[in-house]
């Protein structure tokens, strides 16, 4: 959309692509505000913000980043309902070697790792990567279908979890762990920066490069942005382990968040909130058309909801009810049949209304 | 005698059942009793028709990811039903076999009309219907009608003294029996291979797409609230977190039954194969004792794998020719 003509400011608000979500967005947000008086008060205590925005954005950046490796993959037509299993795996590597011991040095009680952390760290994402690159493999290269592919992984990766950690909660008794999921910077949450600094990578990467261009490509039609050059397969490898790589890091997230790793539950439902947050962000489900930023509005949409469904005290199994009415409702709207069949009953009574 | 390559996964499925209990047998005593095998049947009763349901709907190139909640859905609202509002069990088992169909009809009716993508609205169908049993209750409400208990109870033994099975075992023998029926026999079972063959092509041969595309995902939501009253049989109960992830059990074992996944090709028999094939691989983890429990989660994926890429070399070595 150049601005080269400059068409009027109305105009180009009313056709940008991310009108939709920020508006669903907001609505939310001022449901909230009137529910809830307090919902937009920030107070600085001990070298921090608090408020329930703050604590919004918190609680939504895991989700953030996987949202954010899931819209690659599906802006390549494919779909990966892996990332929940994949969390869970990464949070069990680093739980299991971070762990942390009571050690006495001079008569302090101190934790100390098993691993230095920035071993377990690095152990845990390359896990996660290479179960994304596991996913990418079955998907290009062995052409397998993306949902059953990832399939494969969403089933065996829970049971792989488990095997890590026996089956048990694995707890993390090492304070400097803490801080990627519940530390501070500049009065700020943390994994707040890591979701803004992977978007910001992956912005760069999808504007400033052909990558983005070639996602689209692919997404549109693989067969002739392979006939055009486009290496398709080795991108749709990368994309997949970007994803597995973006679910690790929201495993640690999570697991330094609630200070242990369970290989049951983490994760779970994961990759349905995150394909919700992906879709409400305007990316199509069928490919090509993706939107980044809108996936990060997505998934606070979400995660918003959320928050709101529980602190309205409304009994919180609602929520899945509410998302089920969401996800009905925006794929209906991204149906053009819908869209078509709606203007079939309303156009006559619109006609003279319609400014 | 050369075997037709069209029966060849599904000779596959059967020779790794055989295996696995060969190996079974070899390994275990006291593995290789009829009433082990029998009661593979009997566990997995309620995943068979649940499988049966979703192998029409993965023939017709779709997925309906919504079973494991109307599963969940149906335990609930026969438990209240019956409990709570103490209706006759044959007038609440009806209506919950009719909710679930009405549920799948609706699902397909949105997948059909508007063109939507079966994923993402049988995705939307399992956050609804399992939101929907948390509505009815968060609880779990135990069934202790004495109507049920005796049905649930119930075992037939083949002959005297000899082994026996429970009537969900049965009830699942006849809803296989019948979809197999349907499946080779009948006009509607013609129409959904076609469809998972080319669903343009069938549009242009003047099929019935459109209506056999919606009843497919009424057959899935029956044979889903079906297996959902087999599952209070044996649970004696309806909670909401029942049967989480059946769904992907039920893919599994059509997947493993040799049904190709981008539609089609496949085998009803092959389904009832794939759930027992699960079912053993349950039963030797038990057997062997020292193996936990997530192994089975394992090596089911492990299997899933294996037969995902066989399907490909298969798909791969028709295209030239033949």
């Amino acid at each position: 959309m150049s601005t080269l003509n400059a068409p009027s400011l109305v105009k180009r608000v009313q056709t940008h692509p991310l009108l939709w979500p920020v508006v669903t967005l907001v609505l939310i947000l001022m449901v909230n505000a009137s529910l809830n008086p307090g919902f937009w008060m920030l107070q600085w205590r001990d070298g921090h913000l608090y408020g329930s925005v703050i604590d919004i954005l918190n609680r939504a950046a895991p989700l953030m980043l996987v949202s954010l490796g899931m819209t690659l993959v599906i802006a390549t037509r494919g779909i990966d309902i892996s990332v929940g299993a994949t969390v869970a795996i990464s949070a069990a590597v680093a739980a299991l070697m971070v762990g942390g011991k009571l050690v006495i040095t001079d008569g302090v009680a101190q934790h100390v790792s098993r691993f230095p952390m920035w071993l377990a760290i690095v152990c845990a994402l390359l896990t996660a990567l290479a179960c994304g690159l596991w996913n990418g493999v079955l998907v290009a290269k062995i052409g397998l279908q993306p949902i059953i592919a990832t399939l494969i992984l969403m089933v065996a990766g829970r049971g792989v979890a488990q095997l890590l950690t026996d089956g048990q909660i694995v707890t993390v008794y090492y304070p400097p762990y803490f801080f990627i999921g519940s530390g501070y910077l500049w009065g700020l949450p943390f994994a707040l920066f890591i979701a803004g600094f992977v978007y910001l990578l992956m912005h760069l990467a999808v504007t400033r490069t052909a990558l983005g261009l070639f996602i689209q490509a692919i997404g549109i039609n693989p067969a002739a942005a392979r006939v055009a050059g486009v290496r398709e397969r080795l991108i749709s490898i990368c994309v997949y382990a970007f994803c597995g790589l973006t679910a690790g890091i929201a495993g640690l997230i999570i697991s330094s968040n609630v200070k242990s790793a369970d290989g049951n539950n983490a994760g779970n439902l994961l990759e349905l909130d995150a394909i919700l947050a992906v879709t409400l962000g305007g990316t199509l489900l069928t490919g090509g058309r993706f939107s980044l930023a809108g996936s990060m509005i997505g998934a606070l949409i979400i995660q918003t909801l959320t928050s709101t469904i529980y602190s309205i005290g409304v009994p919180p199994e609602i929520n899945l009810v509410v998302k089920a009415a969401v996800v009905f409702v925006v794929m209906l709207m991204q149906s053009a049949e819908f869209r078509r069949a709606v203007r079939g009953w309303v156009v006559r009574p619109a006609a003279g209304s319609h400014a | 005698m050369k075997l037709q390559s069209k029966y060849i996964p599904l000779a596959a499925t059967i020779s790794l059942f055989a295996a696995m209990s060969v190996f079974g047998a070899v390994s275990y005593t006291g593995f290789l009793s009829p009433q082990v095998f029998l009661n593979l049947l009997i566990d997995n009763a309620f995943l068979v028709i649940v499988a049966v349901g979703m192998t029409f709907v993965i023939l017709s190139g779709g997925i309906d990811l919504s079973v494991g909640s109307v599963v969940a859905l149906s335990t609930i609202v026969l438990a209240k039903l019956v409990q709570h509002l103490h209706w006759d069990l044959m007038v609440a088992i009806p209506l919950v076999l009719c909710m679930g169909t009405l549920f799948g009809a609706f699902m397909g009716w949105l997948i059909q009309r508007f063109r939507l993508q079966p994923f993402i609205v049988t995705l939307a169908g399992m956050f609804l219907a399992r939101g929907l049993c948390y509505l009815i209750s968060i609880d779990s409400i135990s069934i202790t009608d004495e109507a049920y208990t005796v049905l649930a109870q119930t075992r037939l033994h083949l002959w005297s003294g000899g082994p026996m099975v429970s009537i969900s075992a049965v009830l699942a023998l006849v809803v296989l029996a019948v979809a197999v029926f349907v499946a080779h026999g009948t006009e509607f079972g013609r129409t959904v291979y076609a469809i998972g063959g080319s669903e343009h092509s069938s549009v242009l041969m003047g099929l019935p797409v459109a209506r056999t595309n919606v009843l497919v995902y009424a057959l899935s939501g029956f044979c889903a609230a079906l297996g959902g009253v087999v599952f209070t049989f044996y649970m004696l109960s309806g909670y909401g977190l029942h049967a989480v992830g059946l769904e992907l059990d039920a893919i599994a074992a059509v997947v493993i039954g040799g049904t190709l996944l981008s539609g089609g090709v496949g085998y009803m028999v092959g389904t009832l194969f794939g759930v027992l094939t699960l079912g053993v691989i349950q039963t030797l983890i038990m057997f062997d004792g020292s193996l936990s429990s997530w192994w089975t989660r394992i090596v089911i994926g492990a299997l899933l794998f294996v037969f995902c890429v066989l399907q490909r070399v298969f798909e791969a070595g028709r295209k030239p020719g033949v």
